[in-house]
């Protein structure tokens, strides 16, 4: 209605050196996140980095230890129950009502918002649609694959129409096929202009997915930007693993002094950034230097996560 | 908010939270809607102890004094089973249905991210169990008419009696499921109820406790039980205020401790 220019550039959410501690363990350990209307924006992580218990917080089900955080510009603290009939939430483990059917999920979902028994059945028959689901509608959920049930977890969230959707890790334990049916409606949704906020380990994912995106570690944000920008920015363009047995890859430093522009050493593989990865094979080469393998591959967020960290993010 | 004044803001907002617990009705309606044959069993299990007792114990026992009138004692034990009825039925929907709910399905995270707040989770799942107690005490009630056990017309208001038998239960049972760890804790819910069942004055009056009739007092299920049955005999005194005043605290307690146990357990 009243979307005016001050209130489009105003930020979804406003976090300021947010803490969440449980006990003496702190899981978020101050962080600042701005993120824009119709942005789809990631936070990416391994597992215990903090992610969760941010979308948690975002989520208005997780009182915030310290700092502060608006949604929508509403104090996170004191207006949960408005924030949360904004928003949709697609939790990792997917939620839903086990012993009712795909329809009466919806149903019952949209009534938990208060829109009218009408309304709730406009809408399940449209997200219904929407996620491709007809011929399971009168299925209990339980009777439903993975990749089925995180699609009613999608259609359930956005019964309310959100203006910011939370997804937390969407994909993690679905089959390809069914990623990239998901990733799919995701971006049909982000063409509508809904604000998406996306927890994911998968680097894949986040370059797909996010305009713009944070690397969380040990509670602490250690990059932000683009994904093209933080590959830019962290390491070069292309990467040439190669892998000399395991155990026996640092050994081989000495010689490949001067190879590409920086060399990383895993337990079973060198990782040389390079901008051109064909030209750093053929020095190799040239110094009759032989792997048991080797791959020129670009550069992902994987390899920014492992600069920036010095581990591999999925363990 | 800082985190000190996060408990002063839960204390009084957990009650004027509640705002539409009728919505988790409604998702019990869906649920039942197609396993009504559940709603059954309940019913089933207290009509046989009343055909039992009528059939048997009647003629042996003969009649029973209460409240200065004689009785048989099949018309004496009904109302007791009618006040256990409704205990039972509430307990039954609000320990473990609703302790699968909050650590295996994961409805009331579900329902936590909406603007659903925990005191409407909480009192929204025991009104459910209150009227499916409630149910149960009409179907007995029916039975007992049929068979000509009702005394008097004020018998009526042993429905509402046992309506506010089931609240006080089912807000005591939920409360109580809040703190279960494990599967296991749920064999302390009938050595709980079994003995509350068993000296309630459901079974004879309480002039048989002799000097140790004060500690009956104490069971909730006694107050209940007195309640019906001075709605079968039509005989009311004083006593009813306290009998119902315990009651009403007993739901009231209990309401507050489970809604503010499910924020407490789930809104971490």
């Amino acid at each position: 209605m009243c979307d005016t220019a001050g209130m489009t550039s105003r930020p979804v959410v406003s976090a300021r050196a947010l803490v969440k501690r449980f006990g003496g363990f702190t899981a978020v350990d101050g962080i600042d996140v701005q993120i824009a209307p119709g942005e789809a924006f990631g936070f990416l992580g391994p597992n215990g980095a903090g992610k969760t218990s941010t979308m948690r917080m975002i989520g208005c089900v997780s009182p915030v230890t310290d700092g502060e955080l608006r949604i929508f510009g509403l104090d996170a603290a004191t207006n949960g129950r408005t924030i949360r009939g904004r928003i949709g939430v697609v939790p990792q483990l997917d939620q839903l009502d086990s012993e009712l059917t795909v329809v009466e999920n919806l149903l019952i979902y949209g009534r938990y918002f208060d829109l009218s028994r009408a309304q709730c059945r406009a809408k399940a028959d449209e997200l219904i649609d929407f996620v491709q689901l007809d011929e399971k509608r009168m299925s209990k959920v339980d009777s439903l694959s993975g990749g089925q049930k995180r699609r009613v977890s999608i259609a359930r969230s956005l019964v309310n129409d959100p203006e910011l959707l939370l997804l937390d890790e969407p994909t993690t334990g679905l089959d390809p096929q069914a990623r990239h049916v998901l990733w799919d409606r995701l971006y049909q949704l982000k063409e509508r202009g809904a604000t998406q906020v996306i927890t994911t380990h998968f680097m894949d994912e986040a370059e797909q997915l996010c305009d713009r995106l944070v690397v969380m570690d040990g509670g602490l944000i250690v990059a932000e930007g683009s994904p093209q920008s933080l590959i830019r920015e962290h390491v070069r363009r292309e990467v040439l693993e190669v892998r000399f047995g395991y155990g026996r890859n640092q050994e081989q430093l000495p010689a490949l002094d001067g190879v590409g522009s920086r060399i990383e050493v895993l337990p079973d593989r060198l990782l040389i950034y390079d901008d051109d990865g064909e030209a750093a094979l053929s020095e190799l080469h040239r110094r009759e230097i032989v792997p048991d393998s080797a791959l020129v591959r670009r550069s992902s967020l994987e390899d920014v996560f492992l600069k920036l960290t010095g581990r591999t993010l999925v363990e | 908010m800082s985190a000190a004044s996060l408990p002063l803001r839960i204390v009084p907002s957990v009650l004027f939270d509640i705002r539409r617990p009728q919505r988790m009705m409604e998702r019990s309606l869906y649920v039942y809607k197609r396993g009504w044959m559940v709603l059954l069993s309940g019913f089933v299990e207290p009509l046989f102890y009343l055909l039992s007792i009528r059939v048997g114990l009647a003629a042996l026992v003969g009649d029973v004094e209460t409240g200065g009138v004689l009785v048989p004692y099949d018309q004496f034990v009904a109302p007791g089973l009618m006040a256990a009825a409704a205990m039972n039925g509430a307990i039954f929907e609000c320990t473990a249905n609703v302790f699968y709910k909050i650590k295996h399905s994961k409805l009331y995270d579900a329902v936590l991210a909406t603007p659903m707040s925990a005191g409407d989770v909480a009192f929204g799942e025991i009104s459910g169990a209150v009227v499916r107690s409630a149910i149960y005490s009409v179907a007995f009630a029916l039975t007992m008419w049929v068979l000509g056990m009702v005394e008097s017309p004020w018998f009526v208001l042993a429905i509402p009696a046992a309506t506010l038998i089931g609240l006080a239960f089912a807000s005591l049972g939920m409360a109580l499921t809040t703190f279960m760890r494990s599967w296991e804790d749920f064999e302390y819910v009938p050595a709980i109820t079994l003995p509350l069942f068993l000296f309630s004055t459901t079974f004879y009056p309480i002039s048989q406790y002799g000097q140790w009739s004060w500690v009956v007092g104490f069971s909730p299920l006694y107050h209940g039980v007195e309640l019906v049955r001075a709605a079968n005999l039509g005989q009311w005194d004083a006593s009813i205020v306290g009998h119902v005043a315990v009651l009403v605290a007993l739901s009231f307690v209990g309401v507050t401790v489970a809604s503010r146990r499910i924020a407490r357990l789930l809104l971490t």
